[in-house]
């Protein structure tokens, strides 16, 4: 339960371990060393394939391999797995449905240092409209590596995000992650707050900070963003009444905006949203980052009372 | 060439010349300039040079073809259906609601397309894919992509290049139907590829040249690059945009218009005058 890790750094690891299982191929744009498929390039030299600062070609050399049989990560960070080369994912990957799995590092805010170029709130967004594709958002190392495991288990396109920034480990051994799956960590009645990524944690804390207040939150945590948990989702709608969303992603077309897709067509529940403003990042140390945009417990436990204070 | 074969081989040429005009027509949309500019070459690959088998499209150990020209597509279609892949009978469905014939090459629903494309620069990546997976498999086929010469003007395309020549995919053959226009005006024009064949060099490929239109030069060109060890080879395919039929023959609007009524006629009449010939 103590281990801090980043996800990245789970990812790196599980490509080691179920490549022994699976025949899998992994590529990178010249971003081994930061998304850590380093280590499974060390493991596996005749299964890496360097693709050079080419990012839209890495994932068209993913779907030649992929329509020719071979299950292929295709790593690199999410702004350019997502962002730079959006449309070849979109035409070559998603539109024939190969089985490429996009192993997007360094999303969002928690990148840090590097700033609003690289720090990439859009990519859920920008994911989740492709038709076919699952978009997974692991909250913590035990949970990456079981995605990981999902997404070779899955037939057709995946994208992974993984953060940058070390995260504690919340689930035990027994955790079991499925797609299209959400997962109750807490029941409540006030209000549900939906979390994702590492988000879940904070959404934990601030659920605490609700209870002393006399306000019962349900947290929730949503690493499956697509397919969503429709029937969990609208559970918790008729059971709370009141809805928060949190998210390291822009509150424009993440998970916030797929829980509104859903229950704006339900009624009698409002949806607050709460991860990043319609802004861009900024450079500092991924802590206080978070801290900057009230990515916190009590970023979340405001919206929470918010969204509490909406219902009759 | 033995003769018989290059005399059969300008009758599938015109077939697909025919099938072209015949799906743009039908369609009332499409691309005939670029169609039918690579006829001849797509004749020569489906008909001599591709390792397929229409009875088993998915065939692990089949050569690959990827038309990154994707929209291109009537020549390759009519080449399958020529070629026994599907019933020629539904061309005339080509860009019609309910048909596997999509504007551009649908590899989930078309048997014998290898890879969906149309998105121009993409499919040569795919290709690239393609050449590796072999390599890795140790299987032995090979893989060839058309691309336009005004496609080569997208940076994805010199990506996969510099990928192809440096994981050495003699496996892989890049073919450029360098018929000089796109749609806003000749190539030179509008932004000049050229010299492709030296750009190519530099990137570390070999190269070839060829007449796009003349059997002897394609087979030619075909047996030159199917020796090369090492490294991908790309054959510059000097070809004529819109071959075959006088009105559309270096006519730039012809990229991506279909005929009417009387155009359908006077090509139709006009190809069926050249058959007499064959």
């Amino acid at each position: 339960m103590s281990l801090k890790e980043a996800t990245r750094e789970s990812y790196g690891k599980a490509l080691v371990e179920f490549a022994e299982e699976y025949d899998l191929y992994v590529m990178d744009a010249d971003l081994a060393a930061a998304t850590k498929t380093g280590v499974f390039k060390k493991a596996y030299p005749d299964r890496f394939i360097e693709c050079g600062i080419a990012e839209g070609n890495m994932m068209g050399v993913a779907a030649g391999m992929a329509a020719s049989g071979k299950t292929v990560f295709a790593s690199t960070f999410a702004m350019f797995a997502a962002g730079r080369a959006y449309e070849q994912v979109r035409n070559s990957i998603g539109y024939p449905h190969l089985n490429v799995k996009i192993g997007a590092t360094h999303a969002g805010i928690s990148v840090g240092e590097d700033g609003a170029t690289h720090q990439c709130n859009e990519d859920i967004a920008l994911m989740r409209t492709i038709p076919g594709m699952v978009v997974l958002n692991p909250a913590d190392p035990v949970e990456a590596r079981l995605c990981v495991k999902a997404a070779i288990e899955h037939k057709g396109p995946v994208y992974l995000r993984f953060g940058r920034m070390a995260v504690d480990t919340i689930f035990d051994e027994k955790y079991q992650f499925e797609i299209g799956k959400g997962v109750v960590l807490k029941d409540g009645k006030d209000v549900a707050i939906i979390a994702t990524g590492l988000m879940v944690a904070r959404a934990l804390e601030a659920a605490e900070l609700l209870k002393n207040e006399g306000i019962d939150a349900a947290v929730i945590n949503m690493a499956s963003i697509k397919p969503l948990d429709n029937d969990l989702v609208r559970k918790y709608a008729a059971q709370c009444r009141a809805i928060v969303t949190t998210e390291e992603h822009s509150i424009i077309g993440g998970l916030g905006s797929a829980v509104c897709e859903l229950i704006c067509e339900q009624g009698n529940c409002p949806v607050v949203r709460h991860g990043v403003e319609d802004r861009f990042g900024k450079s500092g140390p991924a802590p206080a980052l978070l801290d900057l945009f009230e990515l916190n417990a009590e970023g979340i436990a405001e919206k929470a009372r918010y969204a509490v204070s909406l219902k009759k | 060439m033995i003769e018989e074969v290059k005399q059969q081989l300008k009758k599938n040429a015109h077939t697909i010349r025919m099938d072209i005009i015949e799906q743009v027509h039908s369609a009332k949309s499409g691309h005939p300039g670029g169609s039918l500019s690579i006829a001849d070459i797509v004749a020569y690959l489906y008909f001599v040079e591709l390792n397929v088998d229409p009875k088993k499209p998915d065939w692990e150990d089949r050569d690959r073809f990827v038309l990154s020209k994707g929209h291109t597509c009537p020549a390759v279609y009519s080449a399958l259906a020529r070629r026994g892949f599907f019933d020629p009978a539904i061309l005339p469905t080509f860009r019609h609601i309910g048909s596997i014939l999509q504007g551009h090459p649908d590899m989930k629903h078309i048997p014998g397309i290898d890879m969906s494309s149309g998105s121009l620069g993409q499919g040569i990546s795919a290709a690239c894919g393609m050449a590796l997976a072999a390599k890795k498999s140790g299987a032995s086929y090979r893989v060839y992509t058309i691309l336009g010469d005004g496609e080569i003007e997208e940076g994805q395309v010199w990506e996969a290049m510099m990928f192809a020549a440096h994981y050495k995919l003699d496996n892989l053959c890049i073919i450029v139907d360098y018929n000089g226009l796109q749609i806003d005006g000749p190539v030179s024009e509008v932004m000049n590829s050229a010299p492709i064949a030296e750009k190519a060099r530099a990137f570390g490929l070999a190269t070839f040249e060829m007449d796009g239109h003349d059997f002897d030069s394609i087979e030619k060109a075909f047996a030159a690059a199917k020796q090369v060890e090492g490294k991908p080879s790309l054959i510059v395919a000097n070809t004529v945009k819109g071959k075959g039929v006088s009105f559309m023959e270096n006519q730039v609007g012809w990229h991506g218009t279909a005929p009417n009524d009387e155009q359908y006629e006077q090509a139709m009449k006009e190809l069926k005058e050249a058959a007499k010939c064959l």
